[in-house]
């Protein structure tokens, strides 16, 4: 009797943590419309989480364009078709990595650091001062946050696409010496910038939704003491990087499914 | 009048009526608790750390719900889930946080003209004017530039309180205005707090367990022991001359009387060891 009233005040706990965040996310949302009409805050997140994720974003596009590069060629280079290497890293990076890996860097560098701030503004009894003045925390300080990440994300994808292409050709043709002009012209021809870019950055604007309010929810339901602020950062980190995976095979079993 | 009873008042502008509240069934902080606070009036409840003052605040802003009983500002019921209802009275107090909840990325001049900004379409220029006398009355107007990071315990809790007061609010509620404050500080602020009520008419609520500040410039004083349990509740002067034993422990810092020191535990002998031996 008393492990079925374990497992059943399990599932009520996991039930009701879904629920607390689905109705989160429906207050996120319903505060948008607030956050929109005054941008510049929206704006001054961008740079915060946006802009200081860049350092991170671009090196490890430019390595991961390396590895690829160097990668694909040993593999191809077997069936006499190295020339198409061009071509692999370039869907490789736009369909897939780019958004995932951008993804899982954003929620270990801009997520924590959204919970943290949020957090800390919680146990420093801020988010309750906004409240007892009468302003909306959900529209003064999480839905400028979200609409930032939700921006912030597919930018930084596609830069650390980019870079990754960039360090791609530095490899193939600098060191390999693959034919430059083939190296972009089978590109040119083989990638579909709405099919293949479009859903990359349809991607990564689903996961920029993910990790924001991954991050902003347990920031703001965090327990207000340092260990419940550590609790919440590693959570967005383990949460956010499994959504991201996970939704990264639906999305990607939707979209290229027929081809 | 000296007592349990309520104060004859005038115009009561809260009024807690009957109320519970624990934050979770094992434990109890107010117990059926009822009280008045009169318009215009400084008001100090004072009682012992965990004797429920600060859920006091919490409940009159709407903060938390009480499991029953009621709790009404100005003639109007909180209802915690009606937001607009609890905005709107909200938008009528000003709250000094115990431990002043500044915001820290913004400077002591954007932490008192941020209420201004987010709440008014006051001019830039008009602001500036305002932040720099709310400043001035509590002595920081020279330090307007600096970062939160940058500022003492005490002068936080000074800037707290000109944000608090940035928008003239109609109630002013201090929770623990003179807690960690140096003697100098403390006065000061205790002079303020008398001031602002004077001069602005606003109704003040001071939350605070040191008595002499709190004697000194109250017009009504009320009493708490824990579980929210009314001791008594008079004009300072009444407290003072009270014969009452509890009230005697309390306003004279007595470490022991009817309030125990000691949490309650086991027999000394036992925790160390030194019971019988079998």
């Amino acid at each position: 009797m008393n492990v079925l009233a374990l497992i059943g005040a399990r599932a009520l706990s996991v039930f009701r943590g879904w629920g607390r965040a689905a109705l989160f996310f429906r207050d996120l949302l319903l505060a948008v419309p607030a956050a929109l009409r005054r941008f510049g805050l929206v704006v001054t997140q961008i740079h915060a989480i946006g802009n200081r994720s860049l350092v991170i974003i671009l090196a490890s596009g430019a390595a991961v364009g390396f590895v690829l590069a160097l990668q694909m060629y040993y593999a191809l280079v077997n069936y006499g078709a190295a020339e198409s290497l061009g071509l692999v890293v370039n869907l490789s990076l736009v369909r897939e990595l780019g958004p995932v890996v951008t993804a899982l860097l954003f929620a270990g560098r801009a997520g924590t650091s959204l919970t943290a701030e949020i957090g800390l503004m919680k146990a420093g009894e801020q988010i309750a001062a906004l409240e007892l003045m009468a302003i909306d925390p959900r529209q003064r300080v999480l839905a400028p946050r979200f609409l930032a990440g939700l921006v912030s994300m597919p930018l930084l994808a596609i830069l650390f696409s980019a870079v990754g292409i960039l360090g791609a050709w530095l490899v193939a043709v600098g060191l390999i010496g693959i034919d430059p002009g083939n190296f972009w012209s089978i590109q040119q021809n083989g990638v579909d910038v709405w099919r293949d870019v479009g859903n990359g950055v349809v991607k990564s604007t689903v996961f920029g939704i993910i990790c924001t309010s991954v991050a902003l929810y347990q920031g703001y339901e965090t327990e207000a003491t340092p260990e419940g602020v550590a609790y919440a950062t590693t959570r967005t980190v383990v949460i956010s990087s499994l959504a991201v995976l996970g939704m990264d095979f639906i999305l990607t079993a939707l979209m290229f499914s027929t081809r | 009048m000296l007592g349990k009873s309520l104060p004859e008042m005038s115009d009561t502008f809260i009024e807690i009526d009957h109320v519970t509240f624990g934050y979770d069934a094992s434990r109890t902080i107010l117990n059926d608790l009822s009280l008045r606070f009169e318009r215009g009036k400084v008001t100090a409840v004072l009682g012992g750390s965990g004797c429920g003052k600060t859920t006091l605040l919490r409940l009159i802003a709407g903060v938390h719900a009480a499991n029953s009983g009621r709790v009404i500002v100005d003639g109007e019921v909180v209802n915690v889930r009606d937001r607009a209802q609890l905005y709107r009275l909200r938008r009528r107090l000003g709250m000094l946080f115990q431990f002043g909840a500044l915001f820290t990325d913004l400077t002591v001049y954007e932490n008192v003209a941020f209420p201004m900004r987010e709440m008014t379409d006051l001019p830039e220029a008009l602001i500036h004017d305002l932040v720099l006398m709310k400043l001035n009355a509590v002595g920081l107007r020279g330090a307007s530039h600096l970062k939160i990071s940058e500022v003492s315990g005490g002068m936080a809790r000074r800037i707290a309180l000109a944000r608090a007061i940035a928008l003239d609010p109609e109630l002013i509620m201090y929770d623990e205005p003179f807690a960690g404050l140096d003697l100098i500080s403390m006065g000061v602020a205790a002079k303020l707090i008398r001031t602002l009520n004077d001069v602005t008419g606003a109704t003040s609520l001071v939350i605070s367990h040191d008595v002499p500040e709190c004697m000194a410039i109250s017009d009504w004083v009320i009493l708490l022991a824990g579980g929210g349990r009314l001791v008594a509740q008079g004009t300072p002067a009444e407290l003072m001359a009270s014969t009452d034993p509890e009230v005697r422990q309390f306003v004279r810092g007595e470490p022991d009387g009817p309030v125990k020191f000691h949490y309650p535990a086991r027999e000394m002998a036992d925790d160390f060891g030194l019971g019988v031996q079998p």
